[in-house]
């Protein structure tokens, strides 16, 4: 029963006039594929012919092409990858995309068919299947206008679910696969260049492997993929652009939070800074920081969804060695770590102190200086910004801190030597730093005070190596008066560098890296994604108001005149490069005169002498109470 | 099941200075990396391995990284199929023009049409896919079936192995045991079978003797089988 086609005419043409059954076509496609090994390629170029066809088809051509791809499915056995390349090539080059639902279930039916009856098509098949995670690139503009619409992101899962479930059935038939899918994935990932709705969509499938079926055997891979590339991107934000020449404006100091509302604020040069206006002047335009931006809104939905099905511990644990092997060791990484705050923060207890007490073993035993220091800042860092951190985990951390510190010097007995003692240098600005922003919280629970007051910090602060010398200025002159204030600690009052944010001797400590300038939870400045983080965030001037309301009872005392004095020299707005000393003598005068007044608004006072690294205000914005 | 054997290595595992502090776990991790993947010099797949560090010292490398080189003797479980072998392996699949095996939980099986013998027909029963023969009602084989079939082909990459169900020995194997004397009478070169179930006989016997401790999955199940074939021969 030989079927007789026109040579010259193409198969579409013939099928107007015959009709074939199912299996005369199987019958059909069989031979012509021994035929085409022979060398008799007609009816073979006809099928591939008919493959290739995908442009504007009409019913019957889905048709035709449907019942190719089935007759293609029974005769898989009768392929051969040399003899067929074409067709192969052909089969491989179709994307899910340009097709409608019947077409798309025909190709997975083949592509599972292919990689079932032979070893050597696995691979093909699985790369065909990993192209699909994004559209074709040859109609791009076309999905990416198309993927805006609700029509678009119905097209989009019918492919996706169609891809992952076939990544399914063909592990149930080759059980290896997913290990050679693990690599193809990693290996077909997009570069920190591609557009960014490409890259999120690629993601975005790493994310579903991760939670899908095949999560156990490639989810860890997938996670340590994703966050190499978050830190590529991470790192191609250069802030070094946008700083000024001053680093004391250093804009990574400022803490920002929504002014708006407060149209009488003290302008200083004119500029209003509002968090809106301050993204935008960074990453108006950053295409970088855009993509970023949205891979981390990503991968915090995803966290969130690992978190109600229970799954969160062993992927933190996976986020945790991939965190002490890229984010760690990468040079100031700007937001990828909020990955970790983020985990964190969805389960203080279990992924809480993990995180804590890897940070505090690798500070304490570590084998690198510059990672020790390093985990020392993201501890600090991480204890002052949490909100979800409860006070008496602070408290038990910091004395581990301060037994090592305290152990330390009691070791030595030499002088101030900033390099040579730099790990321990960076361990008491840490102790310090927490203590500004915990002080209040851990004295206001009796056992935790005396808890605190326990701890050797006096004797370390007092020791000739003279940490309150070496330390940030800004966080030692903070930390001394908030220790005056509350009545903890009886500190040295002689300090010399008031109104500096840092010093010759903290540069020395924090050597080239400038780890003695690096606070890693710094206020988040992504747009989109800040939403996830912004419910858990301490932002300073929550704290400082806290210190602000107590003392609004008492009566201005020398102290407060002389704070007052500082806040003021806050104020004073500096111009770019003006020398320290001269706003210092002004502060001076002033100091006398100006009686401290907390409740009027200091606002848009964020450039000039950052005090701590924050803005040091009580706000009366809502969020902040 | 023919394919699987066991093998004494003696190994030299090079590990790199900072994994000094703890060896064991080095070397544990370097032996893993061989697993589920074709070794030509020990000409089959890992599938377990049993190392037995003899002596503390190690020799050093000399070069930019004085890597540790720390000799031992391992016992390893090898999966080596060749053409002609008998191979038992669990169905996934049933199309008409295939059937999907997966041996040992992790080798990948095909039996294309061309190699499944005319004796099995295939049909849809209850909407379930399943080869029936057609000699022997009972005889079938349908997804879940654990059958027996003859190696044609391996391809050590993938670890995909090509089937055939030509002979008659090849089948189902539940029934194929529980049925020696219906299937081995239906062939007509009576003394090809005999010496084939003598073959059949010797190897288990041997293995049995060879590798008391063998850690093969289906172990358990092989002495239950044997036992019933002494107790019916007998």
């Amino acid at each position: 029963m030989g079927i007789e086609l026109a040579p010259q005419q193409t198969v579409l043409h013939d099928m107007d006039e015959l009709s074939f059954t199912d299996s005369e076509l199987d019958y059909h496609v069989r031979n012509a594929l021994k035929a085409a090994v022979q060398g008799d390629c007609d009816s073979y170029n006809q099928l591939v012919a008919v493959i290739h066809h995908k442009e504007r088809l009409v019913p019957e051509e889905v048709a035709l092409l449907m019942t190719c791809l089935k007759a293609l499915t029974g005769a898989v056995s009768c392929m051969h990858i040399v003899h067929h390349r074409s067709l192969l090539a052909a089969i491989f080059g179709m994307s899910l995309w340009n097709y409608g639902t019947d077409v798309m279930d025909a190709l997975v039916e083949l592509l599972i068919s292919l990689a079932a009856s032979s070893g050597q098509y696995v691979d093909l098949c699985l790369e065909m299947l990993v192209t699909n995670f994004m559209p074709p690139s040859s109609s791009s503009t076309y999905f990416i206008e198309l993927l805006k619409q609700p029509r678009g992101i119905d097209k989009k899962h019918q492919v996706l679910d169609r891809v992952h479930s076939t990544f399914q059935d063909i592990a149930n038939l080759v059980p290896l696969s997913p290990l050679r899918l693990e690599k193809i994935v990693r290996d077909r990932m997009p570069n920190i260049y591609t557009k960014e709705p490409f890259i999120v969509m690629y993601v975005e499938n790493m994310l579903t492997l991760e939670s899908g079926a095949a999560g156990k055997l490639v989810g860890g891979s997938m996670l340590v993929a994703i966050m190499d590339r978050l830190i590529d991107l991470d790192v191609e934000i250069a802030w070094d652009d946008i700083l000024q020449d001053d680093f004391s404006k250093g804009i990574f100091d400022m803490e920002l939070e929504d002014l708006e509302g407060f149209s009488d604020h003290v302008q200083q040069d004119g500029d209003e800074l509002t968090r809106e206006s301050l993204m935008q002047r960074f990453f108006g335009g950053n295409l970088v920081a855009e993509k970023l931006d949205s891979l981390l809104v990503l991968t915090f939905e995803h966290l969130e969804s690992c978190s109600g099905s229970g799954r969160l511990i062993q992927v933190f644990e996976t986020l945790l060695q991939s965190f002490q092997k890229t984010v760690l060791t990468a040079y100031k990484s700007k937001f990828a770590q909020f990955v970790m705050f983020y985990a964190c923060s969805l389960d203080p207890e279990n992924c809480g102190k993990m995180f804590v007490s890897t940070l505090v073993n690798i500070f304490v035993s570590g084998v690198y200086p510059a990672w020790r220091m390093s985990a020392v800042a993201y501890l600090a860092s991480y204890l002052s910004r949490a909100k979800f951190v409860a006070p008496s985990f602070v408290a038990a951390t910091l004395e581990s801190l301060v037994n090592w510190c305290f152990d330390y010097c009691n070791k030595q007995d030499g002088d101030i030597n900033p390099r040579a003692h730099k790990i321990f240098y960076s361990g008491c600005q840490a102790i310090m730093y927490v203590l500004c922003f915990r002080m209040r919280s851990i004295i206001s629970v009796p056992r935790l005070r005396s808890q605190l007051l326990l701890m050797r910090i006096e004797d370390i602060l007092r020791h000739p190596l003279k940490p309150l010398e070496v330390c940030l200025p800004s966080i030692v002159e903070e930390f001394l008066r908030l220790a005056k204030r509350n009545r903890i600690f009886s500190v040295p009052d002689t300090f010399v560098d008031y109104g500096m944010l840092e010093s010759e001797l903290s540069r020395a400590f924090g050597g080239i890296e400038r780890l003695d300038t690096f606070f890693p939870f710094d206020p988040y400045l992504l747009r989109k994604s800040d939403r996830f983080i912004r419910p858990n965030f301490v932002y300073w001037s929550m704290v400082r108001n806290s210190y602000y309301e107590d003392d609004e009872d008492e009566s201005a005392s020398d102290e407060d005149i002389a704070e007052a004095g500082i806040s003021i020299a806050d104020d004073i707005s500096v111009d770019e490069g003006d020398a320290h000393l001269d706003e210092f003598d002004y502060a001076l005068d002033k100091m006398s005169i100006t009686p401290r007044d907390s409740s009027t608004k200091f606002g848009g006072r964020i450039q000039g002498f950052v005090q701590m690294p924050s803005k040091i205000r009580p706000s009366t914005s809502p969020e902040s109470l | 099941m023919e394919g699987l054997k066991e093998s004494e290595a003696n190994l030299v595992v090079y590990l790199h200075p900072s994994m000094a502090k703890c060896v064991n776990d080095a070397i544990l991790r370097e032996l893993s990396s061989l697993l589920f993947t074709y070794s030509e010099t020990f000409d089959g797949v890992v599938l377990a391995y049993d190392p037995n560090v003899r002596s503390n010292l190690a020799k050093i490398l000399p070069g930019i990284h004085p890597y540790l080189g720390v000799r031992l003797k391992a016992k390893l479980l090898l999966f080596s199929p060749k053409p002609n072998m008998l191979l038992e392996g669990e169905v996934v699949k049933i199309s008409r023009q295939s059937i999907h095996a997966v041996i040992l939980g992790f080798s990948s099986a095909v039996i294309a049409d061309e190699d499944i013998r005319d004796e099995f027909k295939y049909k849809v029963k209850h909407g379930k896919e399943v080869f029936v023969s057609r000699h022997h009602k009972k005889h079938k084989i349908k997804v879940g079936t654990m059958i027996r079939f003859l190696v044609k082909s391996f391809d050590e990459e993938i670890l995909h192995i090509s089937g055939s169900l030509v002979a008659v020995h090849t089948g189902c194997a539940r029934w194929l045991d529980a049925n020696l004397e219906e299937w081995s009478q239906a062939d007509s070169t009576t003394r090809k079978r005999k010496g084939r179930d003598e073959k059949e006989q010797k190897t288990p016997d041997d293995k049995m003797m060879a590798n008391r401790e063998m850690p093969s999955l289906k172990k358990d199940d092989r002495i239950k089988k044997l036992k019933k074939k002494r107790k019916e021969h007998t």
